[in-house]
C-alpha cells in the first residue's frame, strides 16, 4: 500500500488496520457461503471435512449428492415447484408493478404518498404475519393448498421490488419524449412499447430479477400456504434441516449459489446499462 | 424484503412527489379554466387507471388478508355460536354479584349442553372455557356425558336440578362468569394474554403471574438490537474502507457483499448449520487443533441466531453506510487534519456525524427485519434463540390457537408500523433503491 510521504507512523499502522479489518469482515460474509462448496463433494455423508477430504485424497470426494438430487422426486418436483412458482408470480408482479410505477411517477397522481405506502407494505409487513393472514384469508377463498394461492401470494410479495426499481428507472425519464411521441400521432400503445420501454427496459428487467428472487428464496408462506403438491426449493430445504439433515441439501445449496451469482452479475451489468442510457451515452 | 439492496441516498430529502406542473390559471377565462380542469381531470384518470390494476391486486391479495388476521384477533364466535340461547338468558343476570343464574337460566344450559353432546361439540366448549378457567375442561365432558342420555323434555323443565346434583361445582359462579364472557362475540382477551394480563373475578384487567409474551417481545427486542449494534460496529470499518478505496479496488470488493446478498436465505442458514453444528467445522478445527477436548454448543442456542443472522443482515448495514460514506467529501476531514487537528478526533467529531444519516437508515433496516424473522431461528436457534415469530407460528401450526397468533402478530405488526413511520420520517421511504 502506497501512502503519502506525510503520513506519520501512526496513520500508516491506522490505515494497515483498517485494511485488514475490511478484509476480515469481507471473510467473515464469504466464508460461511465458500465453506459449503468442498463440503457439498464430500463422499461421506457429514457436514464437516473428513481427514481424507483434508489430504485432498480423491476418494474422499464425490459427486454423489448431487446425482441424488437428480434421483430424487421430490427434489426434481421441489426445483420444477420454485420455477413454476417463481415465473408466474414473476410475470404478475412485473406486468402490474410496471404500470403502476409509471402512473406513480406521473406528479398529477392523486393521493401519491399513500398510494406508494400502501404498494410497498407487502416488503414492510414481517413475512410471518403475511403468510398468517394470508392463511386466515385464502383458505376462506379455497386457495390454499393451490398453485394459485402461491403464485398470487409471491406475486404480491415481488411487486414492491418492481415499483421500486421502474420508479428509479424512470426518474431519469424525459416525458417530452413522450409528449413528443403523442403530438406526432402515435398511439398510445405504440408510444408506450417503441418510446417508454426501450428506456425504462433495465429497470423492468431488474425489478423482475428481483420479485422472481423473493419467489424463489420465499419459504415461510410456503410453509402455511402450500401443500405437498406445491413443495419449492427452500421448503425442501426448510423441512430436509429440521427432519433429516443430509449433504443433498448442502449440493442444493451450492446450486443455489451458482445460480445467485449469474443473478449478480445479470443485475449489475442492467446497473450499468442504465446508467448509460440516464447520462445518454446510449 | 430480504432481497432489498437499500441505500439511503440522502436522509432527509424531501419524500413524495412535487404537486404537480400544470400551468397555472392567472388571467384565464372562465371557458379556459373549466376546459383546464377537465384536462386536468382526464390526466387523472389515465395515470389512475395505471395504478388500479395494482391498487386491486394488492388489495385482494394483501391487504385483506392482513385486515382478516386482525379481525380476527379481537372476532372469536365460537361460544356464542354453540351456546346460543344460554347466552341470551345470561345476559340477564349479574355477574358481579355472589348468587349462580336462576335455575331457569340452567335449564337452558342443559337442553343445549344435550344437544352438544348429541352433536360432539361439548369438548369444543369445554376447550373454550378451560382456556380462561382451567379445571372446567373436565367438568364440562363429565357433565355432557351424564346428560347425553336424559330426555330433552324433562331438561327444558327441570334440568338445572339434574345438572347441580350431577356436579356440585355449577353452583360456583366462576364458571358461568366466564361462559358470559367467553360468550362475546368480540372480545380483548386475546390481546390481554399476548400481554400477559388477563380479567380478574371483578372484571379488572389484572397481570398474569406467569410472564410469556411479554418477555418473549423484549427477548426480541434485545436480539434485534444485538444484532444491529453488531452489523452497525462490524459494517463501519469496511464501508469505510470500500467508500474510501480507489473505486476498481472498491467495486470488486462489492461483489464480497453482493454475493451474500443475493444468496438464498436457506443457503446462508445450512451453512452455519454445517459451521456450528457440534461435528461441524468448527468444532473439528478447534478440536484438531487442541484448543478445546470436547465440541462447544454451539448450535441451536441464541448465541446461533444472533451470528447468523448478524452474517446475513451485514449487507442492509453495509449498502447504505457505503452509499452515504461515498458521497462524504473527503477533503473536510484533510482540513480538520492540516488545520492541526489529531486524526481520531477528527474522524470522531468530523466524519463520523456525517455519517449517521447512513448509520440510522442501516440501522432501522435491520432492526425492522429482524425483529420479525422466522426462518433463522426456527433452524439454528433451539429454545432459548426463539423469537416473537417463531411462537406465532406455533400457534399457527401446532396449538392452533389462532385468535391468539393473530394478537401476538397485531402487536408485531404495530411495532414495526411504528419503525417504519420513524425509518419514512428519517429516511424517506421515497429514497429506497435497488441495484
Amino acid at each position: 500500500m502506497q501512502f503519502p510521504k506525510y503520513f506519520t507512523f501512526w496513520q500508516k499502522v491506522g490505515m494497515h488496520s483498517l485494511r485488514l479489518t475490511a478484509w476480515a469482515v469481507l471473510a467473515f460474509l464469504m466464508i460461511p457461503i465458500l465453506v459449503i462448496v468442498p463440503l457439498s463433494f464430500n463422499a461421506e455423508p457429514y457436514f464437516t471435512f473428513t481427514a481424507g477430504m483434508l489430504s485432498l485424497d480423491s476418494d474422499a470426494y464425490s459427486l454423489k449428492w448431487y446425482a441424488e438430487i437428480l434421483n430424487d422426486d421430490k427434489w426434481m418436483l421441489a426445483i420444477k415447484n420454485s420455477f413454476i412458482i417463481g415465473l408466474c408470480a414473476t410475470a404478475i408482479a412485473t406486468v402490474l408493478g410496471t404500470l403502476a410505477a409509471i402512473g406513480l411517477s406521473n406528479p398529477v397522481m392523486p393521493f401519491q404518498r399513500l398510494i406508494m405506502a400502501m404498494l410497498l407494505s407487502p416488503m414492510i409487513v414481517p413475512l410471518i404475519i403475511t403468510a398468517a393472514g394470508m392463511y386466515f384469508f385464502y383458505t376462506q377463498l379455497g386457495l390454499s393448498g393451490s398453485y394459485l394461492g402461491v403464485i398470487i401470494a409471491h406475486a404480491a410479495l415481488g411487486t414492491p421490488f418492481v415499483i421500486i426499481t421502474v420508479n428509479a428507472a424512470l426518474s431519469g425519464f424525459d416525458y417530452s419524449l413522450m409528449r413528443a411521441s403523442l403530438g406526432l400521432g402515435a398511439t398510445p400503445r405504440y408510444t408506450f412499447f417503441n418510446v417508454i420501454m426501450p428506456l425504462i427496459r433495465p429497470g423492468v428487467i431488474s425489478g423482475a430479477l428481483f420479485a422472481f428472487v423473493t419467489s424463489f428464496d420465499e419459504v415461510v408462506v410456503i410453509l402455511f400456504l402450500a401443500g405437498p403438491e406445491q413443495r419449492t426449493i427452500p421448503r425442501q430445504m426448510f423441512s430436509g434441516l429440521r427432519e433429516q439433515i443430509n449433504p443433498t441439501i448442502l449440493a442444493v445449496a451450492v446450486l443455489l449459489v451458482v445460480l445467485s451469482a449469474l443473478m449478480l452479475l445479470t443485475i449489475e451489468y442492467l446497473r450499468a446499462r442504465a446508467e448509460k442510457i440516464r447520462t445518454g451515452d446510449i | 424484503m430480504h432481497q432489498a439492496e437499500l441505500s439511503a441516498a440522502s436522509a432527509g430529502a424531501p419524500g413524495g412527489g412535487s404537486t404537480s406542473g400544470l400551468p397555472s390559471h392567472a388571467g384565464l377565462s372562465a371557458a379556459e379554466k373549466s376546459q383546464s380542469r377537465k384536462v386536468l381531470r382526464r390526466r387523472k384518470l389515465l395515470t389512475l387507471a395505471f395504478v388500479a390494476p395494482l391498487i386491486i391486486f394488492v388489495l385482494i391479495a394483501f391487504v385483506a388478508p392482513i385486515g382478516t388476521m386482525l379481525y380476527r384477533s379481537v372476532y372469536h364466535p365460537t361460544v356464542a355460536q354453540l351456546i346460543p340461547e344460554t347466552l341470551v338468558a345470561l345476559a340477564a343476570w349479574d355477574e358481579t354479584g355472589e348468587a349462580r343464574p336462576s335455575d331457569s337460566v340452567l335449564n337452558i344450559f342443559t337442553v343445549e349442553l344435550q344437544q352438544l353432546a348429541n352433536d360432539r361439540d361439548s369438548g369444543k366448549l369445554a376447550e373454550e372455557i378451560n382456556r380462561s378457567l382451567p379445571g372446567s375442561s373436565s367438568l364440562i365432558k363429565s357433565s355432557a356425558r351424564k346428560i347425553k342420555n336424559l330426555d330433552p323434555e324433562m331438561l327444558s323443565r327441570d334440568g338445572a336440578s339434574k345438572l347441580l346434583a350431577m356436579q356440585a361445582k355449577w353452583k360456583n359462579v366462576e364458571i358461568w362468569r366466564e361462559m358470559k364472557l367467553a360468550g362475546a362475540v368480540f372480545t380483548n382477551d386475546f390481546y390481554l394474554t399476548a400481554l400477559d394480563l388477563m380479567h380478574n373475578a371483578q372484571g379488572e384487567i389484572v397481570a398474569r403471574d406467569t410472564q410469556i409474551y411479554v418477555k418473549l417481545y423484549m427477548k426480541s427486542l434485545w436480539i434485534a438490537l444485538l444484532i444491529t449494534v453488531l452489523t452497525g460496529i462490524i459494517s463501519y470499518p469496511l464501508a469505510y474502507y470500500l467508500a474510501t478505496a480507489p473505486a476498481r479496488t472498491a467495486n470488486t470488493l462489492m461483489v464480497f457483499v453482493l454475493l451474500p446478498f443475493w444468496t438464498s436465505l436457506l443457503v446462508r442458514t445450512t451453512s452455519w448449520i454445517a459451521l456450528l453444528q457440534t461435528n461441524g467445522v468448527i468444532n473439528s478445527f478447534l478440536q484438531s487443533i487442541n484448543v478445546i477436548s470436547e465440541p462447544l454448543e454451539l448450535l441451536y442456542t441464541q448465541f446461533s441466531t444472533v451470528i447468523a443472522m448478524t452474517h446475513i443482515l451485514l449487507p442492509f448495514m453495509i449498502l447504505p453506510l457505503y452509499s452515504v460514506m461515498k458521497g462524504i467529501d473527503p477533503s473536510y476531514l484533510r482540513a480538520a487534519l492540516s488545520l492541526g487537528a489529531k486524526p481520531i478526533p477528527a474522524f470522531i467529531r468530523i466524519y463520523m456525524p456525517m455519517t449517521v444519516p447512513g448509520l440510522s437508515a442501516g440501522a432501522l433496516l435491520v432492526f425492522i427485519i429482524s425483529i420479525g424473522y422466522y426462518i433463522t431461528p426456527a433452524l439454528v436457534g433451539g429454545t432459548d434463540g426463539q423469537m416473537i415469530s417463531n411462537i406465532i407460528a406455533f400457534h399457527m401450526q401446532s396449538s392452533n390457537n389462532w385468535e391468539l397468533a393473530a394478537a401476538l402478530g397485531s402487536l408485531l405488526l404495530g411495532l414495526i408500523l411504528l419503525l417504519y413511520w420513524i425509518y419514512d420520517r428519517l429516511v424517506g421511504v421515497s429514497n429506497i433503491k435497488l441495484g
